[in-house]
């Protein structure tokens, strides 16, 4: 079996990493196969694109706004500490 | 009686470290509001007012303020990870049905439900709002939700959330990867019951 062999993962196993190798949390080894993988697999570049769209869309959704009522009410009990 | 000089200074350094903390924490107020209510259904207000009681008894203890934010967070984390303990002993992980062939991605694809867009996946993010992610989130078992939204919302890194929880870090990144499919897969199914993908776009 040749090195690149070696390195051949199915979509599956690709997918099912993608936001581990966008975190850097799988091993170098591992991370080298997903690139492999992505360098010719056009449907998974796609789901690594979606995968990081998700992540932004997540990352940007973290300031909901408070009620004002809800606000007052916790304001006055950090007020009455 | 009058008070010694002794205690009217005790006094004075009570009312600083008061006002110093209400100053700190009011800022915060939104942000901890926010990740409590993607930690539980109801009762988000009381887990904030518990968390800043705890937060106000351990001031002393905070070195950085321009880490109150962080510092917060985590109290109020720690405050609902003892609630969940004392809630239920044991750890909810029921099956949520067979994922491993689960994509998001591919669904859309297959789906199509924006037949005219050239940016269907990113178009399918744009119909939820806040409260839409809030219900697909609070739709999933606390032990996926909670590294889920520590982790991608708020930022927190993978070991410091497996501090947290008090679970291996091996355990976290399983329930991270799980949390993923399952998010993915509500907010498809929510995206239909909810009558996101016919709105008038």
């Amino acid at each position: 079996m040749s090195m690149t062999d070696t390195k051949a993962i199915p979509c599956s196993e690709a997918v099912g990493q993608l936001w581990d190798y966008l975190d850097h949390a799988i091993s170098p080894e591992d991370q080298e196969k997903v690139e492999k993988h992505l360098s010719f697999c056009r449907r998974c570049c796609g789901e690594l694109e979606f995968a990081k769209e998700m992540r932004a869309f997540l990352a940007t959704s973290s300031a909901e706004e408070i009620p004002p009522h809800v606000k007052e009410r916790l304001e006055r009990f950090v007020e009455g500490l | 009686m009058r008070r010694s000089v002794i205690e009217m200074s005790e006094v004075g350094i009570q009312d600083r470290t008061k006002e110093a903390f209400q100053e700190l924490v009011i800022a915060e107020l939104p942000a901890l509001y926010s990740l409590a209510r993607r930690l539980v259904r109801d009762g988000a207000e009381d887990l904030v007012q518990e968390a800043l009681l705890q937060a106000f008894r351990a001031f002393g203890t905070l070195k950085d303020e321009a880490a109150a934010g962080r510092w917060l967070k985590t109290i109020l984390v720690n405050v609902f990870r003892d609630q969940l303990r004392k809630r239920s002993r044991t750890v909810d992980e029921r099956p949520m049905g067979d994922l491993s062939d689960f994509s998001l991605y591919r669904t859309l694809v297959d789906e199509d439900p924006f037949p005219y867009s050239d940016t269907l996946h990113a178009d399918f993010l744009r119909v939820f709002d806040s409260e839409d992610l809030r219900e697909v989130l609070i739709r999933l078992p606390d032990i996926y939700r909670v590294p889920l939204v520590l982790r991608y919302i708020d930022g927190f890194a993978t070991k410091e959330i497996a501090r947290l929880m008090e679970a291996p870090l091996g355990t976290t990144l399983a329930r991270l990867h799980r949390g993923r499919r399952l998010f993915e897969r509500e907010m498809w199914v929510y995206a239909q019951e909810a009558g996101l993908l016919t709105k008038e776009r």
